[in-house]
């Protein structure tokens, strides 16, 4: 092979061969044992398909879908309560003013979670098994969430009665609950401070203690996802703000209060 | 060849023998199971990898699909009517309570399954490179089904779906700007979020034809949609996941 063409070979293989291609190429031809869909796949998708129809076709058996009264707006129920998988929303409007629980948390909840493929910044770890312990952050702040989705639903669910009053199940819903706390709010300059403080050493502290993840993640992904794991954090925070401190807002304001 | 043996064959377009190259041809030319590849890692298809949570979140929204089809034969979008058809379905026409439970159930079942299988894509990072844009038309797939419930949630027309309705639609009364009731609100109650979704400024007849369209035909067809992209992208993306 003369020089001109071994230079032109290397330059195609520079040129053409990317890491992320490689990975791609792997990930679509892998070097795996391979069976056959018909019977191994499609006899195990048959035994689910028949376990689950007869679990619902019992379950619509003998349970009844719930029809209260005829829908009227002049009589408001003693409980009215958002469907079950919206309860968790609805149980934040304890901590927050509609316009966070009801909007801006679900919007930032969806975006957060079509963002995570753009955010882990590792292309192969972990894929293809459950290998918790090697993606200890991203598997934190998945299943965290995640529970936490659910805790509020199963609150708002089964722990609020009428007024939206913390009611243990057992407990008869027809006795008066005595609540109302005295509430306060931060005052303005303080609850600027404590919001701001919040979020810069938030975003500051992980930074400068894990160096290897900031840069790992750079300077972009870095921020969104503190941005969206602090966020996430607010929740708990205002949870433990109202219930142990019996503080309300953390910032108020006449046009929006958080 | 006897009528009965003949009969049982030509159920089976493919016949009934067994070989690989049967097997491969079955998957192939049929139109269900044409989904899958012919061949499938092995590891893709053990219990304890997906648990089957895509395919159930499938199955229970077929289930809903098919139910949901019969339930229109008897449902009226009217305010003065959708509740007699409730006590209609309960009370006089044969299996209408088990068609509503199964409804009904299919539809949280299918919450459930969708949000755990989100879950296991989650823990097996099966989100990475190349299937990132699918986790994305997952992400649109869980919003459909939340919307499908939600929006069905109102149909019955009785006190429970009128006072869930309420309480999330208030919510958009108070979304930032464009919210009446919101933060730097610019629009008034008959121009702002809620009164799109409402149709009018209390939920009447023109919200329950709104959620009729968007349960029965909007959000129905943009979840298939959503589906067959899904679906396609996890075939184009190799299969799922698997240990690379």
């Amino acid at each position: 092979m003369n020089d001109k063409t071994e230079l032109k070979e290397r330059l195609r293989l520079l040129t053409v061969i990317r890491e992320e291609a490689l990975l791609r190429q792997r990930d679509i031809y892998p070097r795996e044992e391979k069976v056959d869909t018909w019977p191994n796949l499609v006899v195990k998708e048959l035994i689910a398909l028949l376990i689950f129809t007869i679990v619902l076709v019992v379950w619509a058996l003998v349970q009844d879908a719930p029809l209260e009264e005829l829908a009227n707006p002049g009589l408001t129920p003693r409980e009215a309560k958002a469907p079950w998988y919206f309860v968790g929303l609805q149980e934040l409007l304890v901590y927050f003013d509609p316009w966070m629980a009801g909007v801006v948390l679900p919007t930032v909840i969806l975006v957060g979670l079509a963002l995570v493929p753009y955010l882990d910044p590792d292309p192969i770890k972990g894929v293809g098994r459950y290998a918790i312990g090697k993606r200890k952050f991203a598997a934190f702040c998945f299943i965290f969430g995640f529970t936490m989705w659910f805790v509020l639903v199963v609150v708002g669910q089964y722990f609020r009665g009428p007024g939206w009053n913390f009611y243990l199940p057992w407990e008869s819903l027809d006795s008066p609950k005595e609540v109302e706390v005295a509430l306060t709010n931060f005052p303005l300059a303080a609850g600027i401070a404590f919001l701001a403080c919040y979020y810069i050493l938030g975003l500051g502290i992980p930074a400068v203690t894990f160096q290897n993840f900031f840069w790992r993640l750079g300077l972009i992904r870095y921020h969104i996802t503190m941005i969206l794991l602090m966020t996430m954090m607010l929740v708990p925070v205002k949870i433990l703000l109202r219930q142990v401190f019996h503080i309300r807002y953390i910032v108020e304001t006449p046009w929006f209060n958080i | 060849m006897n009528i009965f043996v003949q009969m049982w064959r030509s159920l089976f377009r493919t016949g009934v023998t067994d070989s690989p190259v049967h097997r491969v041809f079955r998957v192939v030319v049929n139109f269900i199971l044409h989904l899958h590849p012919a061949r499938v890692s092995k590891n893709g298809i053990k219990i304890t990898y997906t648990f089957c949570l895509g395919g159930l979140s499938v199955l229970f929204f077929v289930m809903t699909a098919l139910t949901g089809g019969l339930l229109m034969i008897y449902y009226t979008p009217d305010v003065d009517k959708a509740y007699a058809n409730m006590l209609d379905l309960e009370n006089v026409i044969p299996f209408g309570m088990f068609l509503r439970n199964l409804h009904r159930f299919a539809a949280h079942a299918m919450v459930i399954s969708v949000s755990l299988h989100m879950l296991r894509v989650f823990l097996t990072a099966s989100y990475k490179s190349p299937r990132e844009f699918n986790w994305v038309i997952g992400v649109g797939l869980l919003l459909m089904t939340f919307l499908l419930s939600f929006t069905g949630y109102l149909l019955p027309w009785d006190q429970l779906s009128y006072w869930a309705v309420t309480v999330g639609t208030t919510m958009a009364e108070n979304t930032p700007i464009v919210g009446t009731k919101g933060p730097f609100s610019v629009l008034g109650p008959e121009e702002d979020m809620r009164f799109i979704l409402l149709g009018g400024t209390s939920i009447d007849q023109p919200t329950l034809i709104r959620f009729y369209f968007a349960h029965c035909i909007g959000l129905p067809g943009a979840l298939v949609g959503l589906m067959a992209l899904h679906f396609w992208r996890v075939r184009k993306a190799g299969g799922i996941s698997r240990p690379l």
